[in-house]
């Protein structure tokens, strides 16, 4: 198995995650009625999809691919959603610029570079029931497993349950930032639905890089 | 829901072409479909003025492009933030090469795509400044200003700050002088109904009837106290009362007055009200120099009626008695 992964190759990935997302639209915005306007699956699967079309007539590496998603988003999607995963996506993209291939540490590296534009942008903290909480957590095992000298796949499965726990975890959070948040206790018991939307993204990312290792 | 409209989805888009074809001596399209700046835009030498926001608050935000007010704005859906990428487009639209003042009110949807596009736009050499409209003093208390709302006191930061770049001053002053004026700005808003987004084709909140929400936000969000329908005398009062302790004003201020109506609102009430806001601000010793009544900032069809006081020093009253041409807001600036 080979501790890294080929971006050309990779490509390809973005269409899982585009898949991942238009397949889930109802769900999520079934989760953002429960707090929000409900509108979180069409906004995303709108950008997605159209990311999807151009993807399909000029197949990119996932550096470029991430650019081309996050234009999108950043074009497409206007609320809190384009330019919240739209400069995820774009600072990823930024990072990979030059490089063909992903490893292990550059994979936590990226991540990081995503992550701190989420925040930058959306002042969102651990605990405030958002993506972040899959964000923060996800990131934090990846590293850690990193630390431990883990292989990138065993990282990448370590990411993927932290994610799973995070967005279990953001049910019983009173929501603390966006819209939600006027609600207070009454935001209590349902998930987020960016935390869903998040790590559904996280886990087509792993598993895709997983099957090209 | 009973409506001039097409398809609720495209209530945005149509209305543009509707709007662009009426005021074509104001008004052109840009390269981005949900972008429009003023005729004469960008001018060479000038600082721009670019604002944006959500539909359905008509004439705000299209309807204050014009000579000496906006020279661009971003368009959203209803009650939604424009793209990051609209923005962008404005701020390029509005560049006449010494720098863009965004002008905006304080939302998450709209603070994220500002940001977002003011570093689109960096990467690209343009530079862009920009300031947050809080003067909703319902929407948190003065010492959480930073939580506050932005709503029609916006039209008196835009009016201020293109007044004064018209005049030639560079982004600084225009930055700092769009910041004084809201810092020195006060509004509240009573609702007196909700309003349908075409989209979703059912009240997204309730006002019962008989009732009145004071310091409700232009969405319906939620105001400082819920109570019976009262006479116009009385909801100036309590308007007031938000709004004179909050800046504070003081024996001896002279004012702006701007009285907006929600949408549905006749504009006979509007001046009903402002009758009594005349009263009670001679009463605190507050001299009104300029008054605009009239519907400046809605909310679809909401019923209700927003007072915005605006302290002036001599620039402020200089730069709000500029003349200037919109579609909401006209000043000949002969006096």
């Amino acid at each position: 198995m080979a501790d890294s992964v080929d971006l050309k190759a990779a490509g390809p990935i973005l269409d899982d995650m585009v898949t991942a997302i238009v397949a889930h639209a109802a769900y999520l915005s079934e989760l953002d009625g429960a707090t929000g306007d409900g509108d979180h699956g069409v906004n995303m699967s709108k950008g997605f999809r159209m990311t999807g079309q151009k993807l399909a007539a000029s197949p990119q590496s996932l550096g470029d691919g991430f650019a081309t998603l996050a234009e999108t988003l950043l074009d497409e999607i206007g609320g809190s959603m384009g330019p919240l995963y739209g400069s995820f996506f774009l600072d990823m993209s930024t990072f990979l610029k030059g490089k063909t291939s992903l490893d292990r540490d550059d994979f936590g590296r990226m991540l990081h570079k995503g992550i701190a534009a989420v925040t930058d942008l959306g002042e969102a903290k651990p605990g405030d029931k958002s993506l972040v909480d899959v964000l923060a957590p996800a990131s934090a095992a990846f590293d850690a497993a990193a630390a431990r000298g883990e292989t990138f796949a065993a990282c990448l499965t370590a990411l993927e349950t932290a994610a799973d726990a995070g967005f279990e975890s953001t049910r019983d959070m009173v929501a603390k930032i966006g819209r939600a948040s006027r609600l207070g206790e009454r935001s209590r018991g349902f998930h987020d639905a960016g935390a869903a939307s998040c790590r559904l993204l996280l886990r087509a990312l792993a598993e895709g890089l997983k099957q090209r290792l | 829901m009973n409506r001039i409209i097409n398809d609720p989805d495209n209530v945005v888009e149509d209305a543009l072409v509707g709007l662009t074809a009426a005021h074509a001596d104001l008004l052109a399209r840009t390269s981005h479909n949900r972008v429009i700046r003023a005729v004469a835009v960008p001018q060479q030498g000038r600082v721009g003025i670019v604002t944006g926001g959500g539909s359905g608050h008509e004439p705000a935000f299209v309807g204050f492009v014009g000579p000496g007010l906006v020279d661009a704005v971003a368009i959203g859906e209803v009650f939604a933030s424009p793209t990051a990428r609209a923005f962008e487009a404005a701020f390029k639209a509005a560049d006449g090469g010494r720098g863009v003042a965004c002008l905006y009110g304080n939302y998450a949807g709209d603070n994220m795509n500002v940001k977002m596009a003011v570093r689109l736009a960096e990467r690209e050499g343009l530079t862009v400044k920009t300031v947050v409209a809080n003067d909703d003093a319902a929407s948190a208390p003065v010492d959480q200003r930073s939580k506050r709302r932005g709503v029609a006191g916006e039209v008196f930061m835009w009016k201020a700050a293109a007044a004064l770049a018209a005049e030639g001053a560079d982004l600084d002053a225009v930055i700092a002088v769009a910041q004084k004026a809201i810092d020195n700005t006060r509004s509240v808003g009573i609702g007196l109904s909700a309003c349908t987004i075409p989209a979703a084709g059912k009240p997204n909140f309730i006002i019962k009837d008989g009732e009145m929400e004071v310091g409700i936000g232009h969405h319906g969000e939620p105001g400082i106290a819920v109570m019976p329908t009262k006479p116009a005398k009385d909801m100036a009062a309590l308007m007031l009362d938000t709004i004179v302790p909050d800046l504070p004003f003081e024996r001896g201020d002279e004012v702006a007055v701007l009285v907006s109506g929600l949408g549905a609102t006749p504009v006979m009430e509007l001046y009903i009200l402002y009758g009594h806001v005349v009263e009670i601000l001679a009463s605190h010793g507050i001299t009104i120099r300029h008054r605009f009544i009239g519907n400046y900032f809605t909310s679809l069809e909401m019923m209700g009626a927003s007072i915005t006081v605006t302290r002036l020093d001599a620039e402020l009253d200089r730069l709000i008695a500029a003349p200037a041409h919109s579609i909401g807001l006209t000043v000949t600036g002969a006096q």
